[in-house]
């Protein structure tokens, strides 16, 4: 198949490339004629909804992005932190959603692949990955085949590039049945003195294409992803790209040897809408025009149109402005590694984007105007109907023990074993916490006592019922889980997936996260790095959950005192920090409300920022301290779940006496934000316990001692005492009995 | 006494493993290139694990027949110890210079866990600082470690006490026969295994079970 040059501009092809009339009338107003078929195809590249930001940008301004520990901000590849000792932390998260549906395997593997790319063309040598994946009901007829495609997808990228994957979510929900969600996050170490960029500068200079052919794969990929979904989705496989983990690793090695002979001037990877995007990006960047020809571009098939060539989402390919004089230094490199090298182009003055193939000019146009004047809307949104608050009361009353079980054993809380051992989690060698606990632990190479942790959270039930409490609930847990470790949260990475918004009940939900979103942020000092917005995962009209995903990265100073999950000891105190006088109140919107009684109902909890912030940074000193022997934040499922996995993750035991004349659904399994569980190595009848309480009570922060670590059993309150053994066989059962294997 | 690392494209635990050797040893190992002809005068010779080539044709075959693995093999003749670990193991099994086979695991999907290793054999220059028998903790990570060798061979390595880790405990992670998990030729100076002992050396790894291994073929005393 051959995409000529020179189709006629219709109606229908404008149409057929996502671009509306009045962005068609804005195109031939920059071009001042009408566009070539290959210029068309750079500006639907450019335009839509995937690149452009052009539905969220005004929203996107308003999160905060600055701070003390900020190297770079969004805009880049990545987000830049600064960790100290002249090391940082270069990370984001990106989705892949709409081709992990069509082909879930390659779907999922070029997700982490884009993301990886991201990351090491800032300089950055990756070491921590995450993914956070949304499924449909399990009942679903695709779901299984889904969960299997992209958990295979995601290994089969990560462990053959050899990047340990730390942490991550799997969720299930029947609003993820038609658009499944797969958010892969990445996390490089860099020195502060060797980050790069994608800003070209100098004019005269070779633009060179490095790594693998161009193919035909992906071409219109970006564009695919900024449409809804209907039943014909299947028709869209061949925009979906093919990984190639393998030349990635080379890829890698040589940017890394390149960057590090002084070569690079600027960089950019090829992602989305490929040699247009980083050409494009390059350029406006450094005020520059660039020219390039694309009969040098290294190709893998015959006869590829300029189209398609612009086009392409091939993977693992780089573009670079290097410095003249080392050119024959860099090509030797990528030789060794067995890479493509070729000089396509040059920066020139005159801030066009002239493309050549075949001595004819197949694009000519103004390249700031391309990236500085795709349209922004301010789509009309509908503040968002609260639901009623639900009347706990009145729920039929269920033993507690039971419950737990079943939530244990269910598909929201159940054992995710199942997917991160086929991820390898130990590569490298610096993992000191892997997936099961609150957040993922890497050491950082090359120095004694730190560590970074990672986690990526968002609870999109709550979103969906207050998209604001959920925004900021999404941002909190977050910031929860890298402090239960003991880690300092510096900053966050968003994936913002959502419905059409050019519907205003859609729109209205992201508005309102993204508000919750960059309060909590303000608030808790964690501020945005990098990030991704993912529209139109709608399908037929249906919408997901809206799932405004954080990935968060904590440093912790010294990791030989990190805080896990695991009871540590025998007869340690228990101690709620955070809690409200009855433990726990907020049933709405639980995972026992929906798993024990089927009820999606109720308001989403709330989350008191300035709480939240005191108890954190509380938690955080006490571990700090040495006291601490055990922590876990508590999240889905309340207080019971959270008990079960720190008996569970240590197979010691421990009874909680349960308090009287509250109710114990609410107090076990309710939902309350800012709590934590810890234990604690001093004597309760102690001059330290008072002098903690005392401390306490002057922060404002209750802190009931609510039970003692020991047995082989959890005992909670009135209910029957539960082995542990029969909390593991619940909890570990379900996913693989779920798959079959 | 040194020891090299042979580089491969698609290798990717080489910096742990170089890591390992260099906390152990209190020496960086020299590196070999996947082009190089010549190996340096070294005591020990280890074969990482990772994806050479991508394991896009069966795992490691495309790395057995690089210039490097060539001067492996002579350097192995010659009575040098080599180790390959994971990657490395199927890549001297492709080179013919340990017996049988590595398949895909029967769960047919890649495993990443902590397993039971025993060490089937501590008489050998490999084990030598483990007790005969002795039960040690070790990671793996592999898509293809089913270890297989037809029944005459398999009669020969066991009888020869060429089986030196076995999987124990019921950890068996991917189908291998007999359990086993790490053999050596048999003029014993070749070793390969598919858990990743160089991932379980010190106290930021949760335990240091795989130390021996190497302090036994570097020669450092228990």
């Amino acid at each position: 198949m051959t995409i000529s040059n020179t189709r006629q501009i219709t109606p229908e092809l404008i149409a057929s490339h996502g671009l509306k009339p009045d962005e068609y009338q804005r195109i031939l107003g920059l071009v001042g004629r009408e566009p070539t078929f290959t210029e068309l195809g750079i500006f639907s590249a450019m335009w839509n909804e995937h690149c452009s930001y052009k539905s969220s940008k005004k929203w996107l301004r308003t999160l905060p992005t600055k701070g003390d520990v900020v190297i770079q901000g969004p805009g880049e590849n990545a987000g830049v932190v600064d960790i100290g000792d002249g090391d940082c932390v270069v990370f984001k998260m990106e989705s892949h959603n709409h081709p992990s549906y069509i082909e879930p395997y390659q779907g999922a593997a070029t997700g982490v692949g884009g993301i990886l790319r991201d990351v090491f063309t800032m300089g950055a040598r990756p070491v921590a990955a995450m993914n956070a994946l949304r499924f449909g009901a399990p009942d679903h007829p695709k779901t299984k085949h889904l969960v299997a495609g992209v958990v295979s997808g995601v290994g089969g990228y990560g462990n053959s590039f050899g990047v340990p994957t730390v942490g991550g979510e799997v969720n299930f929900d029947p609003r993820y049945n038609g658009n499944i969600l797969v958010n892969a996050f990445a996390a490089g170490l860099a020195k502060t003195d060797g980050i790069f960029l994608s800003q070209a500068k100098g004019v005269g200079l070779p633009v060179v294409y490095l790594g693998a052919k161009t193919g035909r794969d992906g071409v219109g990929g970006a564009t695919m992803a900024s449409a809804e979904f209907d039943d014909k989705i299947d028709e869209k496989r061949p925009t979906v790209q093919v990984g190639d983990p393998f030349t990635e690793k080379c890829l890698l090695e040589a940017c890394l040897e390149l960057m590090a002979s002084g070569a690079v001037i600027a960089i950019q990877d090829m992602g989305a809408a490929g040699l247009t995007c980083s050409a494009v990006e390059m350029g406006a960047k450094g005020d520059l025009g660039i020219e390039l020809d694309l009969d040098k571009v290294p190709v893998r098939e015959e006869r590829m149109s300029a189209y398609e060539m612009m086009l392409s989402e091939s993977q693992e390919r780089m573009l670079m402005v290097l410095r003249p004089e080392k050119e024959a230094e860099a090509e030797a490199i990528f030789t060794k590694w067995g890479l493509d090298f070729a000089i396509v182009g040059k920066t020139t003055d005159d801030l066009r984007f002239r493309v050549l193939h075949q001595g004819e000019e197949v694009a000519n146009l103004p390249i700031k105007e391309l990236g500085d004047e795709a349209p922004e809307y301010d789509r009309p949104w509908v503040e968002p109907k609260k639901p009623a608050p639900i009347d706990a009361s009145a729920l039929p009353k269920v033993d507690v023990a039971d419950a737990l079980i079943t939530l244990l054993g269910g598909p929201d809380l159940s054992s995710r074993r199942w997917v991160w051992e086929q991820y390898d989690t130990m590569i490298q060698g610096n993992s000191l916490q892997r997936p099961g606990g609150d957040a993922g632990v890497v050491r950082v190479e090359g120095h004694a006592t730190k560590g970074l942790a990672f986690s990526s959270d968002v609870t999109p039930r709550y979103c969906e019922a207050d998209p604001y409490e959920g925004g900021k609930q999404a941002v909190a847990e977050c910031w929860r889980n890298l402090t239960a470790t003991g880690a300092l949260p510096l900053a966050a990475t968003d994936n913002l997936n959502f419905g059409n918004p050019e519907r205003p009940e859609i729109m209205g939900q992201f508005v309102k996260a993204i508000e919750g979103i960059g309060e909590a942020c303000r608030a808790l000092d964690f501020p945005i790095v990098s990030g991704n917005v993912s529209l139109y995962n709608e399908t037929n009209g249906q919408g997901i959950l809206p799932t405004p995903t954080i990935g968060g990265v904590g440093l912790l100073a010294d990791w030989s005192k990190m805080a896990r999950i695991g009871f540590a000891a025998e007869n340690e105190i228990i101690v709620l920090v955070g809690a409200p006088p009855s433990w726990g109140t907020h049933l709405g919107q639980s995972i026992f409300l929906r798993n024990v009684h089927g009820r999606a109902e109720g308001g989403a909890p709330p989350v008191d920022l300035a709480h939240e912030k005191r108890v954190g940074d509380h938690v955080r000193s006490l571990i700090a301290s040495g006291i601490v022997t055990a922590c876990h934040d508590l999240s889905d499922g309340g207080l019971a779940v959270a008990l079960a996995e720190m008996a569970m993750a240590s197979g010691i035991g421990a009874t909680i006496p349960g308090l009287i004349e509250a109710d114990p659904a609410a107090v076990f399994f309710g939902e309350d934000q800012g709590r934590y569980l810890l234990t604690l190595s001093i004597d309760p009848q102690g001059a330290e316990w008072e002098q903690l309480s005392a401390q306490q009570k002057k922060l404002g922060i209750f802190a009931p001692w609510i039970g003692t670590t020991g047995g082989r059993e959890l005992k909670l309150g009135e209910a029957r005492a539960i082995s542990i053994e029969e909390l593991t066989t619940a909890h570990e059962s379900w996913f693989p009995n779920f798959m079959g294997t | 006494m040194k020891s090299a690392v042979v580089l491969l494209p698609g290798l990717n635990r080489d910096r742990d493993m170089i890591a390992a050797l260099t906390k152990i040893s209190g020496k960086a190992p020299v590196t070999v290139w996947e082009t190089d002809t010549e190996i340096p005068d070294v005591d020990l010779i280890v074969i990482p694990g990772g994806f050479s080539y991508g394991d896009y044709l069966r795992c490691g075959a495309i790395a057995a027949r690089m210039p490097a693995l060539r001067a492996v093999a002579e350097k192995a003749a010659k009575g040098v110890m080599v180790i390959g670990v994971c990657n490395g193991f199927q890549i001297l099994v492709e080179s013919g210079l340990l017996p049988g086979a590595l398949m895909r695991n029967t769960s047919l999907k890649f495993v990443c866990r902590e397993v039971k290793l025993q060490v089937a054999n501590a008489n050998t220059t490999f084990t030598r600082n483990y007790q005969p028998g002795q039960i040690i903790r070790c990671p793996v990570a592999h898509h293809d470690g089913n270890y297989f060798a037809d029944a005459e061979t398999l009669a020969r390595i066991e009888g020869n006490g060429q089986v030196v880790f076995r999987y124990a405990e019921g950890t068996n992670p991917n189908g291998s026969i007999n359990d086993i998990a790490g053999i050596v030729s048999d003029k014993g100076n070749v070793l390969g295994l598919m858990p990743h002992p160089e991932n379980l050396i010190e106290a930021a790894h949760g335990g240091s079970d795989g130390r021996a291994l190497f302090e036994s073929a570097l020669g450092i005393a228990a």
